[in-house]
Order: structure tokens, then sequence, then C-alpha cells
């Protein structure tokens, strides 16, 4: 295996042929801001939250897919990403419904947090207010679409892990969502195994599981990534 | 079937079809204006006059111009009739004969179509769509011939590479250097697809091409297969174009029964098959990536690139891609040569390209062109200008292009000229706005399309044209300000530049132009209360 060698934020960075920028730069400690990517998942590149700058390419690179190559020289950080973050940001927050005050991942959930780490106070976008629906059917965990980003990490944990396919996208822009099974109350979908991967998934309140209130929204991330390591490289213990 | 046969059966066919034919248009437009009747009225006038030895009725393909169908045409004598109505037709034919044609006279020497140079559109409307053997007798299926005996797949690729062909839906990338990638890519599993998804508004080129010659669409896939060493093709072509998948369906049964598809290819060892996928008419789908989702029966969701398609494409496996006008040009440029093609347009960009002229326009329709003809001979000589008015602007390249202002009438019309003022070749759609239009809700008209259409994958897009859709639609209720223009700007560049595919990167076009060109149509619609003392400019 060959190793590429690049610059990240000016600091000089070996890297394994095939690693991904993201991945390159959590080994050299430079954190990258992600919101649709989950380790162990297939990656979509939907977020545009990691998207990078590499001088010599005028395309900005989303770094959870983009392949480490030779020499190249990378800015993860520069004024117009950032500000460019804070729009995607801005722009989540007025297309749902997030209230987070009232919400079960209030101080727990990868949208607030990066809301606070791209600095972003108010958006700018008049807020949507779309009618969305709730579905609490199943006798564990709910799903409130209001709180949804279309992340698709729900979809991916439960086809790629657990292989059960419940959840799949409907319809298209602004009027898309998560539906379940073949548009069915979770519930009725036989395919699911209530394993709860979704819930541990969800980057923000959308699933949850019953019984838990305000802020309470607990997520075993460490489970999902344990489970792909035992399958992929037969790693038994936690 | 060898070359004498090839050309025996082309032989055949002249000698069967009489002195004088009269071309019916059957395409969308003209059966919509019920040419089927018209058609049909013909058909028993030659009968009844007796005339069937020396004149017969052929259903011909799209000749263009659709405002004024159905249209007949009669060769040799290149008489052209407009509107013309079920009760008629008959005297079409029996003024063949000495008697007065009723239907209005068209003139087949007009700029409109006597300006135009026909490369894709060579056989449209002179050969019957459904038959093979008129295809044949005008030449058909000679330069498959000659590329399976005569040339290697890599003397094939380089003949496309020189003529200097570039693709036609949208992107523009040189076709040789796909088809040089794809070859390259090692795997003994490789496919073609021709892209038939042609979701712009108002656009009907591809339709046009494959309900009207679809057989130059296959000879140019097969060579494409044989060039890059594939033995499938796939024809994605949308629902909504019936009559093109009846004629491609139709089209592939009959090559298949003369060996011209399927095994061994004119006896030769190399192998082809056509499938037709049947796209559900998303404006995404025509994506590459996305399209190739569809075929493999996902949904139709672009996927980052790279990897491109040349690489891992449909089931992974290196793939060919190209829009179904620029597969119609390799044919031609096989038989007539990379040298003579190379010698058509502008530096950059040879050949011609169909383009769909509406709008505020006499004369519409489809016309095909050589690249570098100026916009102003399309506007004014073709099209005749605009009736009763001034041209304002030119929106060329759909929900992906942009305004071209009147005062750029003069530029040359190819891929680099277009891009360079904000605008793109687009697929081939140019609509024509007079003074009255406001630019302002043109590009309302786009985004809300653009906004429609997102697959709604990434946030920029399904999230971003959302908003900038109801900023031009505060706008364009005078309830915005200045701020709200500098957000409209900020947002258009943040889409841009942050999409994960061609439809969100592009959507901010329409609005981009007309803020470059036409700003001061934006500033007369903020109230002067909400200039809080800023100077207006560029309002009279
Ligand atoms: C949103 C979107 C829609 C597209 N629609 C079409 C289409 O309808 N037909 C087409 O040929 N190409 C379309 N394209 C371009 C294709 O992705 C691709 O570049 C093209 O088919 C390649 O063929 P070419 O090189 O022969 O142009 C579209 C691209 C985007 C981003
Ligand atoms: S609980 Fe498990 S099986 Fe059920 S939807 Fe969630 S991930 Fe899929
Ligand atoms: S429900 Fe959660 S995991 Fe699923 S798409 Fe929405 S935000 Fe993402
Ligand atoms: S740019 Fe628009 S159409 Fe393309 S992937 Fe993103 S949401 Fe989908
Ligand atoms: S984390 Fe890379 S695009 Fe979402
Ligand atoms: S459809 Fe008849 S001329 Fe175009």
């Amino acid at each position: 295996m060959s190793v590429k060698t690049l610059t990240i934020n000016n600091t000089p960075v070996a890297a394994e042929e095939g690693k991904t920028i993201l991945e390159a730069a959590k080994e050299a400690g430079i954190h990258i801001p992600t919101l649709c990517f989950l380790e162990g998942v297939s990656t979509v590149a939907a977020c545009r939250m990691c998207l990078v700058e590499i001088e010599g390419i005028n395309k900005l690179l989303p770094a959870c897919v983009t392949q480490v190559t030779e020499a190249i020289v990378v800015h993860t950080n520069t004024p117009k990403l950032q500000e460019y973050r804070r729009m995607v940001i801005e722009l989540l927050f007025a297309e749902g419904n997030h209230v987070c005050s009232i919400c079960v991942a209030n101080g727990n959930c990868e949208l607030q947090n990066l809301a606070i780490e791209v600095g972003m106070d108010h958006t700018r976008f008049p807020y949507r207010f779309p009618k969305r629906s709730v579905d609490v059917s199943h006798p564990q965990f709910g799903i409130d679409r209001n709180r949804c980003i279309l992340c698709t990490r729900c979809v991916r944990v439960c086809g790629e892990i657990e292989g059960a396919h419940v959840w799949d996208v409907a319809q298209r822009g602004a009027d898309a969502y998560i539906v379940s099974g073949l548009s069915q109350p979770w519930s009725e979908v036989e395919a699911c195994t209530s394993c709860g991967k979704c819930v541990d998934a969800c980057p923000t309140g959308a699933i949850f599981r019953k019984g838990t209130t305000t802020a309470e929204k607990q997520r075993d991330r460490a489970k999902l990534q344990f489970l792909v390591d035992a399958r992929e490289k037969h790693e038994w213990t936690r | 079937m060898d070359l004498s046969e090839l050309l025996k059966i082309g032989d055949r066919e002249k000698k069967q079809q009489k002195s004088i034919r009269v071309h019916c248009c059957t395409s969308t437009g003209c059966q919509a204006a019920n040419s089927l009747s018209v058609k049909n009225n013909l058909a028993n006038a030659v009968q009844e006059l007796g005339l069937s030895d020396r004149v017969e009725v052929v259903g011909v393909g799209c000749m263009g111009f659709c405002g004024r169908g159905p249209l007949v045409q009669i060769d040799p004598e290149d008489i052209l009739y407009e509107v013309v109505t079920p009760e008629e037709a008959p005297s079409i034919i029996d003024a063949l004969s000495g008697g007065v044609a009723k239907p209005i006279q068209g003139n087949s020497q007009h700029p409109f179509f006597a300006r135009q140079m026909r490369i894709v559109r060579q056989h449209t409307g002179k050969v019957d769509p459904e038959r093979i053997e008129e295809y044949i007798a005008v030449g058909g299926y000679q330069s498959l011939y000659k590329v399976l005996y005569e040339m290697t797949p890599a003397e094939v690729v380089s003949e496309i590479s020189k003529s200097g062909l570039r693709g036609r839906g949208g992107g523009g990338y040189p076709t040789g250097l796909k088809w040089a990638t794809v070859a390259k890519m090692p795997g003994d599993q490789k496919y073609v697809i021709c892209n038939g998804d042609e979701g712009d508004p108002g656009a009907f080129m591809d339709r046009s091409v494959l309900e009207s010659d679809p057989h130059l669409v296959l000879e140019g896939m097969v060579i494409a297969g044989y060039a890059v060493g594939a033995n499938h093709g796939y024809i994605y072509v949308r629902a909504e174009y019936p009559l093109a998948i009846q004629r491609l369906q139709k089209a592939i049964q009959q090559a298949k029964k003369y060996g011209i598809l399927g095994s061994q290819i004119f006896e030769s060892p190399f192998d082809f098959k056509i499938d037709i996928r049947i796209g559900a008419g998303a404006f995404v789908c025509g994506e590459e990536t996305a399209l190739i989702q569809s075929i493999e029966g996902k949904r139709g969701n672009p996927v980052p690139r790279p990897p491109y398609p040349a690489e891992s494409g449909l089931w992974k496996c290196p793939t060919l891609i190209n829009n179904v006008e620029t597969l119609a040009n390799v044919a031609t440029i096989i038989h007539q040569g990379a040298d003579w093609y190379a010698s058509i347009g502008t530096e950059n960009s040879k050949g011609t390209k169909i383009f769909a002229l509406t709008g505020k326009i006499r004369n519409n329709g489809l016309i095909e062109v050589p690249m570098g003809i100026s916009l102003r001979e399309i506007v004014e000589e073709m099209g005749g200008g605009v009736p009763d008015g001034e041209v304002k602007a030119v929106q060329t390249g759909g929900p992906s292009g942009g305004c071209i202002p009147a005062s750029m009438l003069d530029i040359p019309v190819d891929y680099d000229s277009l891009s360079k003022i904000g605008s793109m070749m687009g697929s081939g759609g140019m609509v024509v706005m007079d003074r009255a239009t406001s630019m302002v809700e043109v590009a309302q008209f786009y985004m809300q399309f653009c906004r429609e259409e997102s697959c709604g994958k990434c946030v920029p897009c399904r999230a971003g044209t959302v908003q900038l859709y109801s900023l031009l639609d505060k706008i364009l209720n005078k309830q915005g300000t200045q701020a709200d223009l500098e957000k409209l700007e900020t947002l258009c560049h943040m889409v841009k530049k942050t999409s994960l595919c061609g439809l969100g990167i592009s959507a901010p076009n329409p609005i981009l132009s007309t803020l470059r060109y036409f700003p001061e149509e934006y500033q007369e619609l903020i109230p002067a209360e909400s200039l809080n003392g800023k100077v207006r400019h560029g309002s009279s």
C-alpha cells in the first residue's frame, strides 16, 4: 500500500492511499465539521459541511468522500468555507421546525453543536414552518419529522448495518421526507427489528426513544462502530 | 449480412420509391395538429386520382417548423405547405396534376430553412422513421460496416477526437476524450448509455431526433460500443415521449432482424445489444449519475463524482454516457471524415447544434445551425425577429443557463462564448424575450423549476432554491429591501459553490445573469423607503 503526502492547513500529513481527506485530517488532529457522515456506513456527501478548498482546483470538494492524492494543499477553514458552513446550518434551521428548548436532543444534538461551532446565533432566512408529520406508532421509538434534516443516516444504518431497510426517502426537493416501509406507520413495518440503531445514528432529535423527554436523548454511537468492526475486522470485544 | 447485401437493400428501396414523394410530418407536434388524418387523406387522394404509379405519401419526422404544422413537403420540387387541414389535403395531390392547392404555401427558401446546416437532421423530414430500408437507402449503417471491417477501435476513438465533437447534453465535454477514457479502462464489462431524458422546459431537440431518425442514434451507439469495448447499451428516454419510445422499439427490432444489432453484427465477431429504459420525467434524472442510479432501479439521486461514470458507472462498470444529439453526429463523422467535420464551426466548437427557438419570435421551431453563427442571425434572420416589438434578451441553456441582453446579440454561438458571458449552450433551448418581459419574473420562473426539480439530497440546493425563490417572490411583490438583494446574490453564490450536482450548481445562473445585465429591473422593484439614503442607480 502506498502512502500519500499532502498539506492540510499548512501541516504536512501522510496518509495511506485510498483514505479520504477527512480521515487524513482526523489522524493529524485537524477537525473538519461533518453532519451526514457517519462512521461505519456509506458516504453520501449530502450536507456539504465538510467542503474543503484544494489549491489549484476551483471546485470545493467534500472531505468525507474525496480521497487523498499526492502533494495536494488543502485548506479546511478559510473565511469562505466558514461562511458557507454557517449558511448551510442557517438553511437547515429555517427549513424545519427546530424548537430546541423542548427537544429530546437539546444539549446532545449535532445540529445544535454545529450551530454553536460555526457561530450561528440567528438565521438570516425566514423560517418556512413546514407542516410535517410525527409517527409514534412504534412501541419503543418515535420519529418527529419536524426535526429531521434529511441526512439519511437512519436510512443507511438500518439498511447497511441492521439489514432491515425500514427507512427511505420519499418525494423530492423541499417535499422530501423520511418514510418507513411502504409508506406505512412504523409499527406496521414488519422488517423493523426494534434494534434502535436509527436512534443511535440520528444526529438530531428526530428519531428518539419513547419515554425520554427534553434533553434526555442518549446515543450509543460506539455500538454502531463496534458492530462494523466486529464484522469487518473480527474484533469481538468492546 | 455483408456490405453488398446492405447496398442491395438500399438500391431495392430506391427503385421502389416513386418519383414524387409527398412527405407528411407525423411527429408529436404535427400529430397533435391532426397530421395523421392529413396523411390518410393524402394517401386516399393519390388512390382516387390514380397517381399511385408515380406518387407516394410518406410519414416523416419533424421538419422543425412545428408552430406551422401539420406540414407537408413535396420532393423533388421542394414545395412546402403549412397548417394543412385534413379537408384541404386532397387538393395538394390534385395540384400535382394541374389543380390548385388550397393550403398556405410556405417558403422553403426562407432563411429559417436556408440558413440551417443539417448534419444530425440530414434525413429528417425525408425518410420514414419507421422503416429501416429508407434509412439504408440514404446510406445508413454503412459507417457501422466501415468501422467494423476497416477500423480498429482505437482508430474510431481518434477519429472522433480529431473531429472536435463535444457533448451536446449541456456540459460540452470533448467526446473523443470521454471515449478514450472508457476505452482505456480495464474490465470486460462496459456499457454505453444514450441520454434521452431531455428535461429542460421548452427543449425538444432530442425528442425530434429520436422520433425522426432513430436509426441514426442506434448506429452512433453501436459505433461507440465498438470503440470503447462495450457490448451492451441503454437508451434512457422519458415516459413523456411515447412516440420516440415506440419508434425506437421498432427501429431496434428492425435492426436486429437484419443482423445489424445483436450478436455478430454484419457477421463480424462484434456483439452489441440495446435496451430501452424509461424515465419517469424527473429533470434530475438527466444528470448522469442520477440516470445511472435510475437504470439500476434505485432512486434517481445524483452521487458525488469522482468516480466519473467513465471509471465506475452502471453497476460499477466503466460506462460511456452521451447525449442523443452527440451520438447522432457519430455516423456522419465516420462517413465524411473528421477533417470535414472539424472544418465546420469555430476553433473550439465544431459541427452544428440544434436549438429549439421559442418565445416572442415570429418563426418558432427547431433549427440546426453551424457553431459560431451569431445570435443575431438566428434571432433576426432565421427567427424573423419579435413580432411588433424589439428583442430584450435571449435565454439560452434553460434553467442552467442565463439571459443574454440584446446588446450582445452579435456574439457567436459556441460553448466558450456563451459561458464567458454567464450563460451556456445547455442542451439547446433558446427563448427570445421582448421589451415587455420582466427579467425578474423570468429568473423566478426558472428558480421555481429548479426548486421543484431539486432531488432534495443536498442542503444548499434543497433548502437554498426554496429561499431563493421566496426572495424573488418578495422582491416581485415590492416587499424587498436592498438587504434582500444582497442576500439574494450571496445565497446564489453559496448554492452555486456548494451544491452536489449540476442542478444546484447551475440553478442560480438565471438570477446571476439577470442581476448582471438587468440590475435596474431589480432596483425598480425595491420600494424607495427601504433604500435608507442609498442612491438608486440605473433607473430612468
Ligand atoms: C440537472 C441535470 C440535468 C441534465 N439533463 C440532461 C439531459 O436531459 N440530457 C442530456 O443528454 N444530458 C443531461 N445532463 C448532462 C449529463 O449529466 C451528461 O453530462 C451528458 O449526458 C453527457 O453527454 P454528452 O457528453 O454527450 O453531452 C444533465 C445534467 C444535469 C446536471
Ligand atoms: S429500530 Fe433498527 S430495524 Fe427498526 S428502523 Fe431503526 S434501525 Fe431499522
Ligand atoms: S430522521 Fe434523523 S437520521 Fe434520519 S434523516 Fe432525519 S435527521 Fe437524519
Ligand atoms: S444539487 Fe440539487 S439535484 Fe443535485 S444532488 Fe443536490 S439536491 Fe439533488
Ligand atoms: S459530512 Fe461530508 S458532505 Fe456531509
Ligand atoms: S412536429 Fe411536425 S414539423 Fe415538428
